[in-house]
């Protein structure tokens, strides 16, 4: 791979620093993040072709992950950086054993899967260079927000994605990730019901909803609201080719509506650098559209816990209580069995023996399941974690609507100018 | 100016009296007929001819420069609503106030609706058939407002009047005309509009006058051919930026739609967060601010530029009409001028009338010759004006929005939340622009 024309880390880091804005000198304090000890990009895409899974032909793209001791940099060495080549599908893998490892973080998303809120010039294909290289700029974010994270940049497989190459996936499959992966899915999607919801998670839950809708509903109205922008700015381009035929018959006129027709040529061309830079700041919104679902699937879990829980704990219970009903013979609630003993008489005390030796067992092991199933660490580590994303949230979402009243202000600069020159020029005919 | 009237090309009118669904006029019309007497030879149309006339308007063509000292002023305005047994229409307040040592008043005001601005227009075609005479707004807009009272209608109408009259106003020989100053000043115009050649005489001299364009013409001189050829280019020029123009318009309407929605979606947002709630309305306050400048861009560039181009592309027509008008007096001169060299008998008083043709002819082209290059000065000036004008309007909305979305900025970088002490601003927060 060519590394001529890469930038520099820290170049890159600095040039898409809207989009990490979440790393900010305070974020690098807190613990020893693996971001302290070691700089990481994602320093360009390729494409490749290859045989998939069904042994078909298939052309995909590969992500250069670029990483080099912080030491190194910070001596000024100019050490050649360790990179490997990572696919979106390797990504996907990490960030859903993440998911998996540690249900109670609200785990950074990945960029779109696929192009969505395009607004028409924008293509949806995967495979155009705009998309791909947003899409690097967004694992890049992606890695760095993992990497900065107090809890998830100390995870061995993390590192392993990181440095190791080959076998990488080998070791994440080893961790038996996928079996809870399956159970987890399952249950995040199933419906149950609580008996005592925690009213924090239940107002969280109901936040990232809202968060989720209206940032959705942004990127929807941004969308058509920048289709209509370019239709604006590209018929103009119509006067310019009009002004300049006209200009050709005209005497006195003629270079007033010339040169004016060449400013309306390029008002139309200044539409597309503008739209470009806007991509930006919907990436921004879309990486919280789609941390609403992360924050999401923490309070799910916490409800999860919660229900499996309630369940052990009323097992428990059930089977204390028969255990006290047969032992005492006193029987309190209704069952099939004592009926049935009422009816067709009592079992043989050897029979009695065994089954209060059974259900000794059970509430031995039921005690143990409570004891497992308890919220209380599951909620702590939550709750700090939601509150570190809050704060994470209040800071980027601000800057990237600095960021937003920043791109507009240019545009309008653009705009002034533009018309100012037309105006001079509408002076001359 | 008596109130004989020079025959000339009503091929033009014919179609507009068809189509006018003002039944007034032709009922009119019809009754002019039998009162007065009909000119219905070619020679006696020749005696009608006044060469005074025409050397009164080549002097006064080649003063136009001197007629810049405005004293005559005119408005239309006051649009209301008059209802018949018959039918329902729009009278306009005509006010003139004038030093003019012709009018006996320096003030009048008149009603006048808008066949009584056909009339005059036509008069003033029928006695200058070459002077480029500016056009009146359209009998209806075929886009779909069938409403012909409609507001916005009327007041488009209304300005374009306003706009005709002082045209007609600042036209050097036009503007001394006597159907204008009883236009301007008659209370009662039915009894002025009966007068001249009637309906059907009108109707004699179009067929006569289809006829030489017919015969077509020998030579036209190149100067003609080539102002001929200017007018069909300006003709497709024009008509593309007017319609480029409401292209643009178009679009910037549908874009203020999609803004009206774009912006309540920050502050519905708002509405469930706390430290994001108050930068989310203010967006939401910038774009709203925004639509606002937005809005006003537009009705500035469809109460400017759209009438102004809108104005030339009617213009074309009468350029077209002018130079066919030319031509037939041309043609009507090599008529008389072949019908001279092949007859023997009349050798004397045909020589007189083909004269008199000649004569004609060359009136007939000097003054279109100076009134194009009026014409000419006149249409840079006001597309030049509306395109300024438009320009001018959308530097001040950039700089409006602007000046919104600096406010915001600086509203952010002032306030100091209480996480924020300042550590965490050496990162430069803005991407690399420019």
């Amino acid at each position: 791979s060519q590394s001529a024309n890469v930038m520099s880390p820290r170049e890159l880091s600095l040039r898409f620093l809207p989009m990490l804005c979440g790393v900010t000198a305070q974020m690098l304090e807190e613990g020893s993040t693996l971001l302290r000890r070691m700089e990481i990009c994602v320093a360009e895409a390729e494409k490749r072709n290859g045989k998939n899974t069904v042994n078909m032909q298939e052309t995909f793209t590969v992500y250069l992950v670029e990483t080099r001791p912080m030491d190194a940099v910070a001596e000024g060495r100019n050490q050649a950086p360790d990179s490997l080549w990572r696919r979106y599908s390797e990504f996907e893998l990490l960030r859903n054993y993440l998911l998996v490892t540690y249900p109670y973080i609200v785990v950074p998303p990945l960029p779109e899967k696929r192009a969505e809120f395009v607004w028409h010039k924008l293509s949806a294909d995967n495979m155009d260079p705009d998309f791909v290289e947003r899409r690097r700029v967004g694992l890049e974010n992606f890695l760095l927000r993992v990497a900065s994270h107090p809890v998830l940049s100390n995870d061995k497989i993390l590192h392993h994605f990181l440095i190791e190459e080959h076998g990488w996936k080998e070791v994440v499959y080893e961790t038996g990730f996928q079996a809870k992966a399956d159970s987890r899915l399952r249950a995040l999607s199933a419906t149950f019901r609580v008996r005592n919801p925690d009213k924090r998670f239940m107002e969280m839950k109901h936040y990232s909803d809202e968060l989720q809708s209206h940032t959705s509903q942004l990127l929807r109205a941004r969308a058509r609201v920048a289709d209509r922008l370019y239709g604006v700015y590209k018929v103009h381009g119509n006067y310019g080719r009009v002004f300049s035929e006209w200009s050709a018959m005209e005497k006195e006129m003629g270079d007033g509506l010339q040169s004016a027709g060449h400013h309306m040529d390029a008002y139309a061309a200044s539409i597309d650098d503008i739209l470009e830079e806007e991509e930006h700041y919907a990436d921004q919104l879309k990486e919280y559209l789609f941390y609403a679902e992360a924050l999401r699937a923490v309070c799910r879990k916490h409800e999860l816990t919660q229900f499996e829980f309630e369940m052990a704990s009323q097992e428990l219970v059930s089977k204390k209580q028969q255990h006290e009903e047969l032992s005492t013979g006193i029987v309190r609630t209704f069952s099939f069995k004592g009926m049935t003993n009422k009816l067709f008489g009592q079992e043989a005390p050897e029979q009695r023996e065994a089954r209060l030796k059974l259900l000794e067992d059970l509430i031995a092991e039921g005690e143990e399941d409570v004891q497992e199933k308890t919220v209380e660490e599951h909620v702590e580590r939550a709750w700090v974690d939601m509150h570190r994303f809050k704060e994470q949230k209040d800071k980027d979402l601000r800057e990237a609507l600095i960021n937003y009243a920043v791109m507009q202000i240019s545009m309008c600069k653009k705009g002034i100018q533009m018309w100012s020159n037309a105006k001079e020029c509408f002076l001359k005919m | 100016m008596s109130g004989q009237t020079f025959p000339a090309d009503f091929s033009g009118h014919m179609l507009d009296l068809d189509e006018d669904d003002d039944l007034e006029v032709f009922s009119k019309n019809t009754s002019l007929a039998d009162s007065s007497p009909m000119p219905n030879s070619p020679s006696s149309m020749v005696n009608q001819y006044r060469p005074e006339e025409e050397e009164e308007e080549e002097e006064q063509l080649q003063q136009q420069q001197g007629a810049n000292d405005k004293d005559i002023f005119i408005t239309v305005d006051n649009p209301e609503s008059h209802v018949t047994a018959i039918e329902t229409f729009i009278m306009y307040r005509v006010e003139t106030k004038t030093t003019r040592g012709e009018y006996d008043s320096s003030e009048y005001e008149v009603l006048r609706r808008y066949q009584d601005f056909v009339w005059l227009r036509s008069k003033l075609e029928e006695t200058h058939p070459t002077l480029i005479v500016h056009p009146l707004p359209e009998k209806f807009v075929m886009k779909g407002m069938v409403e012909r009272f409609n507001n916005d209608f009327i007041e488009t109408r209304r300005k374009a009047l306003h706009r005709f009259l002082n045209k007609i106003s600042e036209h050097p020989i036009l503007s001394y005309s006597q159907h204008f100053k009883v236009f301007l000043t008659a209370q009662e115009l039915l009894s002025h509009k009966k007068q001249g050649p009637g309906f059907l005489s009108r109707m004699g001299e179009t067929v006569r006058a289809v006829a030489n364009s017919v015969r077509g013409l020998r030579s036209r001189p190149e100067e003609f051919s080539l102002m001929q050829e200017y007018v069909e280019d300006f003709s497709n020029k024009i008509y593309s930026v007017d319609k480029v123009t409401q292209r643009i318009i178009k679009e910037q309407r549908e874009y203020l739609d999609e803004l009206k929605q774009y912006s309540p979606t920050y502050a519905q947002w708002a509405e469930s967060e706390e430290e994001l709630a108050e930068p989310l309305n203010g967006v939401a306050s910038c774009v709203e601010r925004c639509s606002k400048e937005s809005d006003e861009q537009i009705h500035h560039m469809s109460e400017v530029l759209v009438p102004a181009l809108h104005e030339y592309v009617l213009c074309t027509e009468t350029l077209k009409a002018v130079m066919r008008r030319r031509d037939n007096i041309q043609a009507e001169f090599e008529a008389k001028n072949v019908a001279l060299a092949s007859r023997r008998a009349d050798q004397e008083s045909l020589q007189d009338e083909v004269d008199g043709l000649a004569d004609r002819v060359e009136l007939a082209n000097n003054a279109l010759r100076g009134d194009w290059s009026r014409w000419q000065n006149g249409m840079r000036s006001d597309l030049k004006s509306a395109f300024l004008s438009t320009a001018e309007k959308n530097v001040d909305y950039y700089e409006q929005c602007l000046a919104v979305w600096e406010s915001f900025l600086l509203s952010q970088r002032v306030e100091p939340g209480e996480q924020r002490d300042g550590e965490d601003e050496p990162l430069p927060t803005h991407p690399i622009i420019d």
